[in-house]
């Protein structure tokens, strides 16, 4: 089974963000940039179908600019069999993403699609299930693991208060959540055999974004907060604070 | 005049925070647009006998959508259903509470609809055809505010951050059955597995009672069980990465960058040295308390109240006196 996994390239997520001198963006001096945490259980579980089966192709696609080839090695590394760069500007409307990816999937003959469930920057949680919306395919998130039995999946999704198990028919969209399978790290043979594997550049089709960025800025610090004492005597002091002064409890 | 559509969620028949928040917001917005506040509740065949409880947070109008294939959430019946209504209903905007149903329904109705979704936001308004938004990206480490002209305007609002406010609206309840030929749904729910009985999920409840590794042994979960008992019934469990990591607590709890987003009323860290991931993912809540061994943990940074000392002395204290305290109320 053939299979494409949507990443993204994000800011590590140990990266302490600062607005630059613009307002609008981050100040990218000092920050690590990695493949989002969610696409890399994606990029695991794609993996691991293509060992279990014996049979099909990895493939990799993401809309950025040419720093995204890094990304793009990292999985291929992983163990990713191809990666497609779609040269493009990202912005904070996931549905010009989503189309953009869309006319992109729409001419693969892949069964599978995988994205993770959120890109850790934009924190969106949209353009999976846009694209899947747009392609016309059947789409589960949420998911943390599942099995290929013929044209059928079965996901194990997480929800509300529990989890589901739910069916869906290929050719279909998942978007991954953390799940039981830790994704790997690339060993030296997958670093040096992803410098020869195909990465293909082009120019992304266009869609204008909808939504305008008016302004980035760090969270109000929190109001300095106090240490109550030390052990549990100060515990009386702690629940006449909660109950009087924040009205917590 | 244009009016605003709430999506109303329900689940198991009974309307939660998510859906009252959805339409307190909707009627706010409505006010801004000289329109008038709309909810959209899709269920199964018995979840009319509770929408009317719609009309006391502002709903004018609430269109009920029943069929048994709807009792539970399946995208491939409820999203055309949503968009219709949307399309016939020539809203300004759309709001729906940003739940795991919401975040999976919401962006596949845009997508149909062609309009953008602002997922997730902290704050919004509507003025003029425009919706300016505010919403956390890097995981709650910077926000952004946004501006959106699209007609309707789709939104998504973050749990417990907008207050659901009680106003009398006509709540006037339209029912229909929809067609639905489960057979020619692609995505079938097969099995679902309830966390314990009467558990409030991490990124819904109003009182957070969060471990870290500090709780050293899994068996230790008994002690914060208890205080989360003590603080009533609104209240969760959750986590640090570090031990659902380690297969103590699943993941389902974890708060943080790669776990839930939580904004409670209150959020008590047990043990949580306060990594940046997991400040990110807790430090929306209003009230923030640590209990912590080491005086220069991350986490009395941003907590409002810390005890430096032994968890296992300062927990089953704590539990006492809220007991105490909540006996007398």
């Amino acid at each position: 089974m053939n299979v494409i996994v949507c990443i993204k390239r994000v800011p590590d997520t140990e990266a302490r963000i600062r607005v630059d001198g613009s307002g609008v963006m981050i100040e990218k001096t000092g920050i690590k940039y990695d493949m989002g945490p969610y696409d890399a259980f994606a990029v695991e579980a794609a993996l691991r179908l293509r060992e279990a089966t014996g049979e099909g192709e990895v493939a990799l696609l993401t809309l950025g600019d040419s720093s995204s080839q890094e990304t793009l090695r990292k999985g291929l590394a992983m163990g990713a069999d191809r990666a497609v760069l779609l040269t493009g500007d990202v912005s904070l409307d996931g549905l010009a993403t989503a189309k953009t990816l869309a006319s992109e999937l729409d001419a693969s003959n892949a069964d599978l699609f995988l994205f993770g469930i959120k890109s850790a920057d934009d924190d969106q949680q949209q353009v999976g299930p846009m694209v899947a919306a747009l392609t016309g395919r059947p789409c589960v998130s949420g998911v943390s693991s599942f099995d290929v039995d013929g044209a059928t999946v079965t996901c194990q999704r997480q929800v509300e208060g529990g989890s589901e198990v739910v069916e869906v028919d290929l050719p279909a969209v998942l978007c991954m959540t953390k799940g039981p399978n830790e994704p790997r790290l690339a060993a030296l043979k997958g670093i040096m055999a992803a410098k020869k594997k195909p990465l293909e550049e082009k120019p992304a089709s266009e869609n204008v974004s909808r939504v305008r960025l008016k302004a980035l800025s760090e969270p109000p610090a929190r109001a300095t907060g106090r240490i109550v004492g030390e052990g549990a005597d100060s515990v009386s002091e702690l629940v006449r604070l909660l109950r009087e002064e924040a009205n917590a409890i | 005049m244009a009016n605003v559509l709430a999506f109303a969620e329900q689940r198991d028949g009974q309307f939660g925070s998510a859906a009252r928040e959805a339409v307190s917001v909707a009627a706010r917005l409505a006010d801004a647009s000289g329109g008038v506040a709309h909810a959209l509740v899709l269920g199964g065949s018995t979840v009319s006998a509770s929408v009317s409880d719609l009309g006391l947070y502002g709903a004018e109008r609430i269109s009920v959508r029943e069929h048994d294939a709807l009792s539970e959430y399946n995208p491939e019946a409820w999203v055309p259903i949503v968009v219709e209504e949307v399309r016939s209903g020539a809203y300004e905007a759309v709001v729906f509470a940003a739940t795991t149903l919401g975040k999976d329904l919401a962006p596949r109705v845009a997508a149909l609809l062609d309009v953008p979704l602002v997922s997730d936001v902290t704050g919004v308004e509507l003025s003029g055809g425009t919706l300016s938004a505010t919403r956390p990206v890097f995981s709650g480490k910077a926000f952004a505010s946004l501006e959106v002209d699209a007609s309707p305007a789709m939104v998504s609002i973050r749990p417990n951050v907008f207050p659901a406010v009680e106003r009398a609206a006509a709540g006037e309840v339209s029912m229909s059955t929809p067609d639905i030929d489960p057979s020619s749904l692609r995505v079938r729910v097969v099995a679902r597995n309830d966390a314990s009985e009467g558990s409030v999920d991490v990124s819904e409840a109003s009182i957070v009672v969060s471990g870290g590794r500090g709780m050293r042994d899994p068996d230790q979960w008994s002690l914060l069980e208890g205080l989360r008992d003590a603080l009533g019934s609104d209240v969760a469990l959750g986590a640090s990465r570090a031990v659902v990591d380690a297969g103590w607590r699943p993941h389902g709890e974890q708060v943080g960058q790669t776990g839930k987003t939580v904004a409670p009323k209150l959020y008590i860290a047990v043990g949580i040295s306060g990594a940046v991931q997991h400040l990110a993912g807790m430090r929306t809540a209003k009230t923030i308390v640590a209990i912590n061994r080491d005086p220069d943990a991350p986490i009395f940074g941003v907590a409002d109240y810390g005890i430096v000392g032994d968890l296992f002395e300062i927990v089953p204290r704590l539990t006492e006196e809220v007991s105490a305290l909540r006996s007398t109320d």
